[in-house]
């Protein structure tokens, strides 16, 4: 306790939050979302029901629950999923980007509204930059969704992430929902946020929101060795101002739904860059970034008939950026000032044919395409164009399930000096069975193969990238269990259990290290590694009189060697930034429309180089975040449609002082208030 | 409200609970470790300090001693003889020289010199200089090339400088503004000469060598040599062999040499390819990784040129075969006393190195593992207490 310190507050505010009660993720995903009027059971029992369905091992975190936990980010929520170690390079602003079963940041595929983000640049998509308030579910697959009827591309990661955002919903009788929020805090945080909901007529709803947020990313860090230096600094360049806007039309039709969403995001941040020893206060670091992101994405799902249904969507991206390092704000820096300009198009076709009721097959077809400018010396404007194609069949026999899949990809590559193509062919295959009647237990396995491609950067960067990369293989298989019951009576209302084992293999690994700033990269190609990993997510629903407990638990063990190299000095070496053992830990308990919330995560000791040695050593990090809140009701007795809500959240409550990243310091105790107004 | 008691005791409990893991131990100061290697010799040279590099925006720059008269070498021992310089060494070591009985190490990454005293390694000083490349010295000066002269309108024709350093007061007297991007000096009867790479101008490179007199200070030539200038030594018979590093496509690396009593380029090495050199008598030890774009592939060669006969006598001094142990050299230096070659292994950048020390004849007598891309090699005549 020595090291909390007192905070200031520096300003007050709070989050936008949804009304919705029931939402439609998709027709035949229908689950109940909750706000602490309906007790936590419904949320937990719902998507239960929903996992029901699923074959591969998913973890979902979604409504309530998701807002309560103390975070700032998709990237802060995305921390209590088994398997996961984000990479995080600091601060609100800081680069967070998510790693699944040690496969790394370029093998997960993210998913906003159905349609995977894409990065042809450096194919990482950083999760810090989504804010929470407009989701409505975060969920986590390994290998893939287990939907057959799906675009091609959601077969083509090894993981994948989908962020889905709040669907519009209306209670009866109301045409519009509103949803005012604020939050703010330390960091000199402020973002305030509106959500508009309009059912335009019976089949057509309309969603808008926005936001806009500002940090000037200030925080004291210290750095000490027992019987040695002590020093406390302040983080300086880490402010971040952005706007986001999004609107999307929602739509059903006879049998089937559509959707149009536009997206907008403007932002303007400073990196800090790697703390490492300098005369203090001598050089400032003022290298700043400018973000501009666009897309339009529209998707249509249609049950033609009993035998047949067909799925199209599309999408068009711009992304800009613009980076500049000015040796006049910062004499110790080279001047760099670089745009980069990219643009994506993408076309999807997806059929499903159900031949009997427990066979159907589904032929998917995506093409994308992919083009990044640069001012960059030398620079060879990449054009890439990416045909996949997927079959998969599924049977479904009484306790059986069965689903494989087989995906082609062929890409190629034209740059204004060569062309050059790539072409595979990548399996999968799932298994799960229920051996007991009527208890809900289920065994499941599944295989699969994935391969990535290098990105622009890894290839064509100038002076960094390298066209002799491989594409990195992947080799996945997983056996794993999940137990379910819930309890009309009792203390115990609800209890689920998954445990997964896993081994995976990389092949021509390619690895990315940032050198001077998150900016620039050294490229390695690491060669071999063998992972083998155990995931464990306990989720438990108490009730002790008027108060709803909700107890999530997640552990991971990961043993991620390289085996490259027999004759290296380093071989079987944990590879960077793996802790063995991690784990979280979620407490939130709601009474009378408060609610208390509790997080806690866990990594273990790691090192930041494959040469598992002191002087690489990383301690293990665990902090503790807690959040009360308030919700107030309004309106008639019964029907109260009006809901105030204030929350209160400290983060990293005993001042920890760590790092994710090397040289990236943290911030050790924040505050947050957030205020919600939902009419 | 009896449940509500309840969760005020669990939330008590729960906090008290925590108290267990709200205070986590300091870490460890770094420690030195010794490493036998070889026997112990006598001699007028008692050891060597050897800066590692360490990957940019580690803050893992290392310095390691080998002891001659224990044949132990001491690795990364810095942290440990300095424990209250905070955060260590720093980020990205360039360079390491001896100079009046202290050692200074050029930390480009942390901006910044680290004078040590020679004799205990312990902390005197640290000058800070933005984006410092190398350090030489003379007459009670140190001199330290600098990346980072003075913005002009035109940010990206940013020249660099040669900072000028009392080596009683350790602080900056004068500097003097050169090239683009200046790397390696050499002093010479009261001139200093500087190659400037313009590595941060591609593809238009410097290909100059700034002279500066020293009682002025001033620059007063620029010799044309060839493009992206790095490294500089200077023979006994006052000739100056500098490496340009090519443009690593159509332009290969090669040595020019000028003569200092003209400032003229008297001759050019075309085919001398040269990473790192060292001179030690009439030899020039020089080994070269080109990387070549095309071939995606590296050429590894260790030549020795012969400044007196004016001749290449070997394209490979390594003589029983350890070169092919040798992923990437990173660091040559020849011991002037027992004419012992050393060779550094940068191996993938972010591990541990090796460093090959061979007999004169080429032969491998020991090998050790260092700290993150070994680099840079001192000698001295007085041991490490």
């Amino acid at each position: 306790m020595r090291y909390l310190k007192r905070f200031i507050v520096l300003g007050c505010f709070c989050s936008l939050f949804s009304s919705a009660i029931v939402s439609a993720q998709s027709r035949d995903s229908l689950y109940t979302l909750d706000t602490n009027r309906y007790n936590t059971l419904s949320t937990v029992k719902v998507v239960a029901e929903r996992m029901v369905k699923e074959v591969m091992p998913v973890q979902v975190l979604s409504g309530a629950q998701l807002q309560k936990l103390s975070a700032y980010s998709v990237a802060d929520a995305v921390r209590y999923f088994a398997g996961v170690q984000i990479k995080d390079y600091g601060g609100i602003g800081g680069l967070k980007t998510v790693n699944i079963r040690s496969l790394g940041s370029q093998h997960v595929g993210v998913f906003y509204d159905g349609i995977e983000l894409g990065n042809a640049q450096n194919g990482v998509v950083d999760l810090g930059r989504f804010s929470l308030d407009n989701m409505e579910a975060i969920s986590l697959y390994n290998g893939q969704k287990s939907a057959i009827f799906q675009p091609a591309k959601d077969f083509a990661s090894a993981n994948a992430v989908y962020m889905q955002t709040k669907v519009p919903l209306f209670a009866p009788g109301k045409r519009s929902n509103f949803n005012f929020g604020v939050k703010g805090g330390s960091f000199g945080a402020i973002n305030p946020s509106a959500l508009w909901e309009q059912k335009l007529s019976e089949r057509v709803s309309l969603s808008a929101s926005t936001e806009y947020m500002y940090t000037n990313g200030r925080f004291k860090f210290t750095y000490q060795t027992k019987g040695g230096y002590d020093t406390t600094q302040r983080r300086h360049n880490g402010d971040v101002r952005m706007e986001r806007a999004e609107v999307a039309l929602f739509g059903v039709t006879n049998d089937g739904e559509w959707r149009v969403k536009g997206y907008f995001y403007d932002s303007e941040r400073g990196y800090p860059g790697a703390s490492v020893r300098e005369e203090p206060g001598k050089f400032r670091h003022q290298d700043r970034q400018w973000d501009d992101n666009f897309f339009l994405q529209a998707s249509w799902r249609e049950k033609i008939s009993d035998f047949y249904s067909l799925m199209l969507n599309g999408k068009y991206a711009y992304d800009y950026l613009h980076y500049l390092s000015d040796p006049r704000e910062d004499v110790s820096t080279m001047y760099v000032n670089n745009h980069y300009r990219q643009q994506e198009g993408y076309f999807s076709l997806a059929n499903l044919f159900n031949f009997t009721k427990w066979w159907s097959a589904s032929l998917s077809n995506d093409f994308q395409w992919n083009k990044l400018n640069a001012d960059l010396a030398d620079f060879v404007y990449p054009n890439r164009y990416s045909l996949y194609s997927a079959v998969s069949t599924s049977l479904s026999l009484n306790r059986l399930k069965l689903q494989a899949s087989l995906l082609h990809t062929f890409i190629k590559d034209k740059t204004n000096l060569e062309s050059s193509n790539r072409s595979k062919f990548t399996p999968s295959a799932v298994l799960s069975y229920r051996p007991l009647n009527g208890v809900d237990l289920e065994f499941r396995s599944f295989y699969k193969k994935v391969f990535r491609m290098p990105t622009f950067n890894d290839l064509y960067y100038t002076t960094i990238g390298n066209k002799s990369l491989k594409p990195e293989k992947a080799t996945q298989y997983d056996i794993g269990v999940i137990y379910r019951k819930s309890f009309k009576e009792g203390w115990l209302r609800g209890l689920e259990a998954q445990l997964d084992g896993y081994y995976n293999i990389i092949e021509d690994k390619i690895v990315a290290l940032p050198t001077s700033n998150q900016f620039r990269w050294t490229m390695l190609n690491f060669g071999k590694v063998k992972i083998k990993g155990l995931d464990a997510l306990l989720q438990t629903m108490v009730k002790t009189g008027e108060v709803d407990w909700t107890l999530r638990a997640s552990y991971t063990f990961q043993r991620a060697e390289d085996v490259t190299d027999k004759t290296s000095q380093w071989y079987k070496g944990q590879i960077p930034y793996i802790p063995r053992h991690s784990g979280t830990a979620v407490v939130s308990a709601d009474y009378r429309g408060w609610n208390f919330n509790y997080s806690f995560i866990y990594t273990g000791e790691r090192y930041d180089s494959v040469a598992n040695i002191p002087e690489n050593y990383q301690l293990p990090w665990y902090t503790s975040d807690i959040g009360v809140s308030k919700s107030f009701y309004f309106g008639t007795k019964g029907v109260e449609s009006k809901v105030l809500r204030v929350t209160l959240e400290v983060n990293n409550i005993f001042n920890q002082q760590y790092e994710v990243v090397q040289c990236y310091p943290m911030p050790g105790t924040n505050f947050k208030i957030k205020l919600n107004f939902i009419l | 409200m009896i449940t509500g008691c309840k969760t005020v005791k669990f939330i008590l409990v729960t906090a008290v609970a925590l108290l267990l893991f709200s205070c986590r131990h300091l870490p460890d100061i770094q420690k030195a470790t010794d490493i036998p290697v070889t026997g112990g010799e006598a001699g007028e040279i008692k050891g060597f300090f050897l800066l590692n590099e360490g990957n940019m925006g580690s803050n893992k720059a290392t310095l390691d001693y080998f002891d001659y008269g224990s044949g132990v070498y001491m690795r990364n021992i810095f942290a440990t003889l300095n424990p209250g310089v905070t955060r260590e060494l720093g980020d990205v070591g360039n360079d390491i020289k001896i100079y009046g009985g202290k050692l200074y190490a050029v930390i480009n990454c942390s901006n910044l010199v680290e004078v040590m005293d020679l004799k205990s390694g312990k902390h005197i000083a640290q000058i800070p200089i933005p984006n410092c490349r190398y350090i030489t010295f003379d007459g009670g000066y140190a001199y330290v090339s600098s990346y980072a002269g003075p913005v002009e309108l035109d940010p990206t024709s940013r020249k660099g400088y040669v900072a000028k350093i009392d080596t009683l007061t350790l602080s900056e007297v004068a500097t003097c503004v050169v090239g683009y991007q200046p790397e390696e000096m050499v002093v010479n009867k009261g001139k200093l000469y500087v190659a400037n790479s313009g590595g941060y101008r591609v593809p238009n490179y410097d290909h100059t060598v700034s002279v500066i007199d020293l009682s002025s200070f001033q620059v007063i030539k620029n010799i044309d040599v060839a493009i992206n200038l790095h490294r500089m030594e200077i023979d006994k018979y006052g000739n100056i062999y500098v490496s340009s590093r090519g443009d690593y496509y159509d332009i290969p690396s090669t040595v020019s040499v000028i003569n200092s009593a003209t400032d003229e380029v008297v001759d050019f090495l075309e085919l001398l390819p040269c990473t790192d050199m060292t001179i030690c008598g009439d030899s020039l030890y020089v080994y070269s990784t080109s990387w070549n774009n095309f071939t995606q592939s590296n050429t590894v060669s260790y030549a020795i040129y012969d400044v007196k006969q004016k001749m290449v006598v070997s394209r490979n001094f390594i003589t029983d075969g350890t070169e092919k142990e040798i992923t990437v050299p990173s660091g040559i230096a020849v011991n002037p006393e027992t004419k012992e070659i050393f060779i550094a292994d940068a191996k993938d950048y972010v591990t541990p190195g090796m460093l090959y020390c061979f007999t004169k004849e080429g032969k491998k007598k020991w090998q050790v593992s260092t700290g993150d891309i070994p680099a840079h090699i001192a000698f001295t005549t007085k041991e490490l207490k």
